[in-house]
This record gives C-alpha cells, structure tokens and sequence, in this order.
C-alpha cells in the first residue's frame, strides 16, 4: 500500500466519520452550537445591544429585564452584551492556544517517533519534566513571569497542552513509521523531512484530530479560570471568566453575574467535549485513557 | 519488581532534576530585573543590592542554578522578596490546608464515583447508565470556579447554611473546618468524580467482555459474586492511577477554587505570590507542588506494579 492509498483510506474513514457523526444526536447538538458560537463570535460586536463599556450609574445590578435580559453589573454595563463580546476572546484564545500546542506537539512528537534513540529520549524526557506540573499552575507560573494579558495567556496555555499533543503523535509515529509504504519511500531515497510530510502525518491525523477537539474545551476552561485570577484579558475588555471574577463579591445579591457568564463557559465547553468524544468514539476508541487522565485545568 | 522500583526512581529523580531546571529558569524569563520589580515603591539601593546578593543573582547563572539544586536538596528554597521568610517555612506552613481540601474531596469524589461508576457500568443502558453519563459529561464541561460561585449563591446566600469563604484549622476546631471546607471540597471533587465516574464504567465495561467472565457466568455464579469477585478485583486496577492522578492534582492545589474561597493553601500563596511579584515564593509552591506530584505518581506506579505484576515486566 502507498501513502497516497493509505490518505485515499482514509479520507473514505472520515467520510464515513462523518456520517457516524450525523447520526449522533449529541455531537450533532454540540457541532450546533459551535456554528452558533462561531457566528457570535465573528458578529459579536454588532449583535451586542449596548457596547460592553457603556457605563450606567443609575442602573448598576439592575435585575434582568428586557432592556437588559443578562441584567447589568456593578459599573451598570449590560451584561448580555458582555457575554456576547467574551465569545471572540474565549474562541480566539482558544484557537490560538491549541494551534501553536498542535505546532510546537506535533513537530516534537514526529521528530521524536520517527528517529527514535537519544533524540526521542531527550525529547520524552523534556517532555516528562513538563506534565510533572499541574496544567494550570504551570500556566500561572508562566504568564507570571511574562506578565499578564492575552498574549502571554495564549502562549502558557499553548506550552502546557503541547507535551500531550507530542505523546499522542509519537506514540502514533511509532506505528506508522513500521509500514510498508514508508520503507518504500525510505528505499527509494526520499528526504526524511517529505517521508514525514507526505507519508506519516496524513495517517496520524485521526487521533490528532480528536486530541485538538478535546483540547480546545480545556483551552477555553484554562483561559477562563486564567482570566478568574487577573491573569488573562485585562480590563475593560470582557472575559467570561474575569466577569465570574469581578461579580464574586456580589453574587449573593446579584445572582446573574454569576449565572451568566459562567453558563457561557460552560455550554461552550460542554459543546466542544460533545463533539471531541463522538470524533472519538469513530476516529480513535483507545485514545480513551491519555485524555481522560489528562482531563483536568487544575 | 527491585528493578522495576529501581528504574521509576532513577526516572523520578531526572525529571525532579528537570523540573528543577525549569523552576529556576521562570525566574530569568522575568523581563528586567525581578529584584528591582519586586521591590517596586519599596525600591533603595542598600536594600536592593542586600536582596540581590541575598538571593545569589549576582552570580554567573549555570553557578546560580548549581547552587540553586545544592540548596533545594537541602530544604533551602531561598528567601521571600516580601517578607524576607524563608520560602520553605511560607510553602510547608500552607501545606496542611491544601492536604485537608485535597483529602476531603478525593474521598467525596469516591463516594459518589465508585457505586454509580460500577453500577452505570453493569447496567450499561439503563436509567443509571444515563444518569451518569449526563453526570460525568456535565462535570467535565462545567468550570470548578462556577460551581463553587453556584455554592456560595445558594448555600451561602440563599439558604444561608454555609459560610461563603474562610478557613479554620481542622486542630483548632474541626467543626468549623468542616463547615469551612464541604463548599470547596463538593466544589473541585465533582469534577474528579465525573471523571472516576466515567473511568470506573469504561473499565468495568472492558473487564465485562473478557472469557473469564464469560466462563465464570457458564459455570452458574451467581450475578452478584460474578461482579464482586471478578468483574471489581480486575476492573478496579486501572483505577488506581487514575485516583492517584486525580489526588495530585488536587494536591497541586487547586489555585482558583482556593482564591473563590479564600482557602489559605497552596494555591492561593501562588496567586499571592503573583500578585505580590514574590518570585522566589512562587518558584518554591510550584517546585513542591511538582515534587508532590511526581512522588504520587511514583508510589502509584509501584502500588500498580503491585497489584498486577505484568507492569514490573513491561
């Protein structure tokens, strides 16, 4: 079998992946209300009613009505809009954050398998050093030291998922590298550097695939819980997880900054874990054990 | 089983020795001068240049992270650019209140994730099936911070049972521990059950397929001795790490749950070293979290080569 046989494989598994996908009621509910979000995210700021920052004294917490169905905070600024704005910077950062974990992951775990000997060693072990740290203090103990903001979020949040991404290719590799197709193209004299570009990683795609779904729930989790702690978006712009923290204090008295924008975190994360566990469930069943046992933000 | 503990332990001390590494570098990734922005308003030159020298960041850097290591092994994590404590006093002083959080909340995610785990996985598709699977999904999506915000809204403000943040030693007054700690603990456990929840029921379910059980229900035990006797015993095993993986985190402190509730452990002397710009305290909580979680992991890995001996052979 060529590569190109084995990528025309599998471009007919994802078809038929993605009519598995069709029929699940679930995935197809979360792939809703990622398009819905998507859409919000790109048009938020003209399908906001009032701009995010439009101070007004004379309706702080107001309760929900229906000039302000979300209510407003504690600076009179309508919570809705906010909640509507925050989606571009959770989606965004999100995006941004498992792209360069996918970049920096996959070229350590391609590097790593297809070599193998003292240069998968050294790379595991790094490797090792980094998952020795909880996700989030990790994160933490990076934007720190860079500073906070959007930025410096989108690249701790970028470090911490890679390691996982460069486990899930090298074990991958490790496979692929042993099939006949890549022998060929080993004997036949192509470069090392084609041999991983057009032969090993389409057939390692699946589970990249999921591993990327899956992630950018916990990317949104660990950009809102940075966020929380003063960490991630600076102010005024909004976050869903710096509105959490700067309702904390009136949340007993203001229950809708609390509801909201934690809900908004939620249905999003809830909707891209839906749609990573049915692209799972058809892609890559044993890729069960690495994510669940990964699957914190703390 | 020697060998095998004596490989995880050469193992364990390398990536200690490269967590170390990676601790001492987040100090020089600071942009300027970490002593002079820890100082800030503070700032004058005979207190600069003594905390300076104090911390050994006049030195070459390779001489610094050797002197660094030598000094971490001996207990000694340097001193805090705040209050001039030593660091290891200020992160052990904080380790009792993240242990007892960490402790409570494991043992509350047990609880729940064990019998609905086991039992979603025996009845696979039934009405408890269902339920816990809308559980474990619903945990795993739902941010810690929000629900522990959901805790303080009903149990603090609107039925008024729990206090809305604080801590009291468990030494001191373990009833006022235990009303400080059930919205905390409840708060980070119900993700740690979603997830053991989830685990439990994929692994009873793959020991279920297997001959074994197969041939144990051809010969006419009963359901009941079928499950207890070899359906548990095997499924469990794998559990085993996942629990452990679950507790480090936990142990590693669960930063925004303990600022929500103001939990003075871990967690929260990392944020405040953040905030304080207190590096040397910050490089200190992350390197005992990072040693905390290599050592449960460590014990895990032989407690599991234990329990199934086909891992010491791997």
């Amino acid at each position: 079998m060529s590569g190109h046989e084995a990528m025309s494989d599998h471009e007919s598994s994802f078809r038929r992946a993605v009519a598995t996908l069709r029929r699940d009621p679930l995935a197809v509910a979360g792939a809703v209300v990622l398009a819905v979000l998507v859409v919000v995210g790109v048009l938020g700021p003209w399908l906001a009613p009032s701009g995010t920052n439009d101070v007004d004294v004379n309706h702080m917490l107001a309760h929900p009505t229906w000039a302000h169905p979300f209510g407003t905070d504690e600076l009179g600024r309508d919570v809705l809009s906010r909640v509507i704005v925050a989606a571009r910077v959770s989606l965004e950062v999100a995006v941004v954050s498992v792209g360069l974990a996918l970049a920096v992951g996959v070229l350590i775990g391609l590097v790593s398998g297809y070599y193998r000997g003292w240069v998968d060693n050294a790379l595991m072990r790094c490797m090792d050093v980094l998952f020795a740290f909880p996700v989030l203090l990790l994160a933490v103990a990076i934007v720190a030291v860079l500073g906070p903001g959007l930025t410096t979020a989108m690249v701790a949040i970028g470090v911490v998922y890679a390691p996982i991404f460069a486990r899930v290719t090298r074990a991958s590799v490790l496979s692929v590298r042993e099939q006949v197709f890549v022998r060929a193209a080993v004997s036949i004299g192509t470069s090392d550097a084609r041999i991983m570009r057009r032969h090993v990683l389409p057939n390692i795609a699946a589970p990249l695939i999921v591993q990327t779904s899956l992630s950018l729930a916990f990317a949104i989790l660990s950009e809102a819980a940075l966020s929380f702690l003063g960490l991630g978006v600076q102010p005024p712009a909004p976050s869903w997880g710096r509105m959490l923290y700067d309702g904390r204090g009136f949340v007993t008295d203001a229950w809708w900054l609390g509801v909201f924008p934690g809900a908004a975190i939620f249905v999003t994360v809830l909707a891209f874990n839906l749609v990573g566990d049915a692209l799972r469930d058809v892609l890559d069943p044993r890729q069960l054990t690495l994510s669940e046992a990964r699957r914190s933000t703390r | 089983m020697g060998r095998f503990v004596l490989r995880r332990l050469v193992q364990s001390a390398v990536v200690l020795l490269g967590v170390t590494l990676v601790v001492f570098l987040l100090l020089q990734l600071v942009p300027g001068d970490p002593v002079r922005i820890a100082l800030g308003t503070r700032y004058d030159q005979a207190t600069y240049d003594a905390l300076r020298a104090r911390s050994g960041l006049d030195r070459p850097l390779v001489v610094q992270y050797l002197s660094y290591v030598g000094h971490a092994a001996t207990g000694d994590l340097g001193v805090s650019f705040r209050t001039g404590q030593p660091v290891s006093t200020i992160v052990l002083e904080r380790l009792p209140a993240t242990l007892s959080l960490a402790l409570t909340a494991i043992v509350l995610a047990l609880v729940v994730a064990f019998p609905l785990g086991i039992i979603s996985g025996v009845r696979n598709g039934s009405a408890v099936d269902h339920a816990a699977r809308v559980f474990s999904q619903f945990g795993v999506s739902v941010p810690d911070f929000w629900m522990g915000i959901m805790g303080i809204l009903l149990f603090s403000g609107v039925l008024a049972w729990l206090p809305p943040s604080g801590y009291e030693s468990l030494r001191d007054s373990p009833s006022g521990w235990a009303s400080h700690v059930i919205l905390p603990a409840a708060t980070v456990g119900l993700v740690s059950a979603s997830i053991l929840t989830r685990f439990i029921r994929s692994s009873v379910l793959e020991v279920l397929s297997e001959d074994y059980v197969r041939t144990a229900e051809a010969k006419g035990l009963r359901p009941r001795v079928v499950v207890l006797r070899h359906v548990l015993r095997n499924a469990l095993i794998p559990v085993v790490t996942v629990v452990a993986v679950q507790l480090a985190s936990l142990l590693g402190g669960v930063i925004v749950v303990e600022v929500l509730f103001a939990w003075p452990g871990i967690g929260r002397l990392t944020y405040d070293s953040v905030e304080a710009r207190d590096y040397p305290v910050l490089q200190g909580a992350v390197l005992l979290v990072a040693a905390l979680f290599l050592l449960v992991n460590l014990l895990v890995d032989i407690l599991y080569a234990r329990l199934d001996p086909r891992i010491s052979v791997r």
